[in-house]
């Protein structure tokens, strides 16, 4: 469906040096599956969505889309072919509303699509349709929001970009379930999602682990998940003081 | 009542007639005014002058509006009227104004338009205006608005200027004086292209005890065109005022935002925010990766900006 071949991608630093941030990466991305990347931050997750979405461009390798070389597409032509990628930090818009983008995303969506939406990500539609998408939302709400609309598309290739950030607990819970519905076993489409949820991770069919540009490991969930568990869930201990995730 | 296509063209954009609404209605044309009439509660009748307007709402008016659009048709014409309106005790309305130029000529033609607007006590007031221009001369369209405003205790007030295209040079000066516990709300829409220029001064004394106003512009200044924004509070009391511009900057255009706070009491709290940037490039990315094109995507932010 979609596969990556020898792809990496170099920058020029402040001080003129050049620098790999993701290399090398050859991976291909199966129908009806759901995977995984994780690793530590700064590995590089999100420069490799991006070179997917083609909002950077690789410096050498080739992607392939069902076959097609879409290397050298742009933004806007890949998301025409089917790719998604909800962003990590999505960005904001002054005076374009909650139902107007979920609308650009889903052309010809119906009122009732429009509530629906926003229910499956926790909002409530009456309170959130009309809201701005300026600074006025919060975090949390601005990211869901952004998993409405990528939800919305019905793509080959969806990306969630730490989808848990900023969002509570059972809404995180609510969000997998809609994910696994919706991509797992469906043979039309798969679903990468970038995170480092204890939740996630072990029910993805596969796990890929990015760190210093590289891949370090991957494999099924059931042969990485007990080698990561460890250091996961210590990491978002520290991160939340571990009151949140010992009431996990 | 003769109305050329164009003439209704112009009607249609700047105040959204299709056709002669019911209700108080004065529509002038070059100079004359083309149809008056007055509603049970709304009287408009010349001012003493004979230069302009008297627009009286009688106290207690509910849920009633007044349409006073402006048009310049004739090549090289200039326009100058002054226009009072009287809102009476505890009224509320709306004053549907707006000017609307068409000139295919060589010469310049414009409007200048100078409102004196008293709320009474209690009395609440929406004012729209919307400024346009069309036609393919070299003749430039330019529009010179000048709006005095005056609320009593308790008045509240919500104005609305928009300057939608095709207006070559405007100078637009507003003034408003806010009594006890009266409430101001100016709400400011610009765009400007090409070779245009744009100015827009306003003050808001806020004199009245509790008395409280805002100023908030958006603006898109493209190609070459220059903006310059003034907005100034005085506060002369206990009371509330806050100033935000916000403008998109593109192409070679230049934008002035100039906000002044005047505190004349130890009360009164006054703020102002203002910001100019280019569109954020995630703004035009995000867009895109949902399937837009990059041109329908600046479009889409320009306009969600401005609505
Ligand atoms: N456009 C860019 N230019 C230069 N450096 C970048 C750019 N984008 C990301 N980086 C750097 O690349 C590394 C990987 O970043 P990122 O992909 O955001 O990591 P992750 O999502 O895994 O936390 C980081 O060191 C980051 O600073
Ligand atoms: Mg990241």
């Amino acid at each position: 469906m979609l596969k990556l071949e020898n792809i990496s991608m170099t920058v020029n630093n402040s001080n003129g040096l050049q620098r790999e941030i993701i290399r090398d990466i050859n991976i291909e991305f199966k129908p009806g599956k759901l995977y995984a990347i994780t690793g530590p931050n700064g590995g590089g997750k999100t420069t490799l969505a991006k070179v997917i979405m083609g909002i950077y461009q690789h410096t050498t390798g080739h992607i392939y889309l069902n076959g097609e070389d879409i290397s050298e597409l742009g933004v806007t032509e890949r998301a025409r072919r089917g790719i998604a990628y909800a962003f990590q930090q999505p960005p904001r818009f002054k005076g374009l509303n909650v139902a107007d983008l979920i609308t650009i995303a889903r052309p010809g969506i119906d009122g009732l699509g429009l509530r629906m939406k926003m229910r499956d990500v926790g909002l409530c539609p009456e309170d959130y349709l009309d809201r701005d998408m300026g600074p006025g939302l919060s975090g949390g709400e601005a990211k869901r929001i952004e998993i409405a609309q990528i939800l919305s598309r019905d793509s080959i290739i969806s990306i969630f970009d730490e989808p848990e950030a900023g969002v509570d607990l059972w809404t995180v819970q609510r969000l997998i379930g809609l994910i696994v519905q919706k991509y797992q076993d469906n043979p039309k489409s798969t679903a990468i999602i970038i995170t480092h949820h204890e939740n996630v991770l072990p029910i993805c069919d596969e796990i890929i682990v990015l760190e210093e540009g590289v891949i370090k490991l991957r494999g099924s969930a059931v042969e990485i998940w007990p080698l990561i568990r460890d250091d996961i869930q210590c990491k978002m201990r520290e991160q939340c003081r571990g009151e949140i995730c010992y009431e996990l | 009542m003769n109305f050329k296509p164009v003439d209704m063209q112009l009607l249609d954009v700047i105040s959204n007639i299709k056709s002669i609404p019911e209700g108080a209605i004065n529509i002038r044309r070059d100079g004359e005014p083309v149809i008056r009439q007055s509603s049970p509660n709304i009287k408009i009748g010349t001012n003493a002058d004979n230069n302009g307007l008297l627009v009286e709402i009688n106290p207690g008016t509910r849920n009633e509006s007044v349409h006073v659009p402006v048009i310049v048709t004739e090549a090289g014409f200039h326009d100058k009227v002054y226009n009072t309106f009287i809102v009476g005790e505890d009224a509320d309305v709306t004053i549907i104004a707006g000017c609307g130029i068409h000139n295919d000529s060589h010469s310049d033609s414009g409007h200048d338009g100078i409102h004196e607007i008293i709320v009474k006590k209690g009395a609440r007031m929406k004012y729209v205006e919307k400024h346009y221009g069309e036609g393919n001369g070299q003749g430039k369209r330019i529009l010179n608005p000048t709006t005095n405003i005056i609320l009593e205790t308790g008045a509240t007030a919500e104005m609305e200027m928009v300057q939608i295209k095709g207006v070559d040079d405007t100078v637009r000066i507003t003034t408003a004086h806010i009594g006890d516990k009266a409430n101001l709300k100016i709400m400011e829409r610009l765009m400007t292209h090409g070779e245009q220029k744009a100015v827009s001064d306003v003050r808001l004394y806020i004199e009245g005890q509790g008395g409280s106003g805002q100023i908030l512009s958006r603006s898109i200044g493209r190609d070459d065109s220059v903006q310059v924004f003034k907005a100034a509070l005085v506060g002369k009391n206990e009371c509330l005022g806050h100033v935000e511009c916000d403008s998109i900057i593109m192409d070679q255009a230049r934008i002035q935002s100039i906000p002044e706070l005047i505190a004349e009491s130890a009360d009164a709290v006054l703020t102002h925010e203002a910001a100019i940037g280019k569109i954020a490039g995630e703004q035009l990315i995000k867009l895109m990766s949902l399937g837009m094109t990059e041109k329908d995507a600046i479009d889409t932010i320009l306009e969600g900006f401005l609505r």
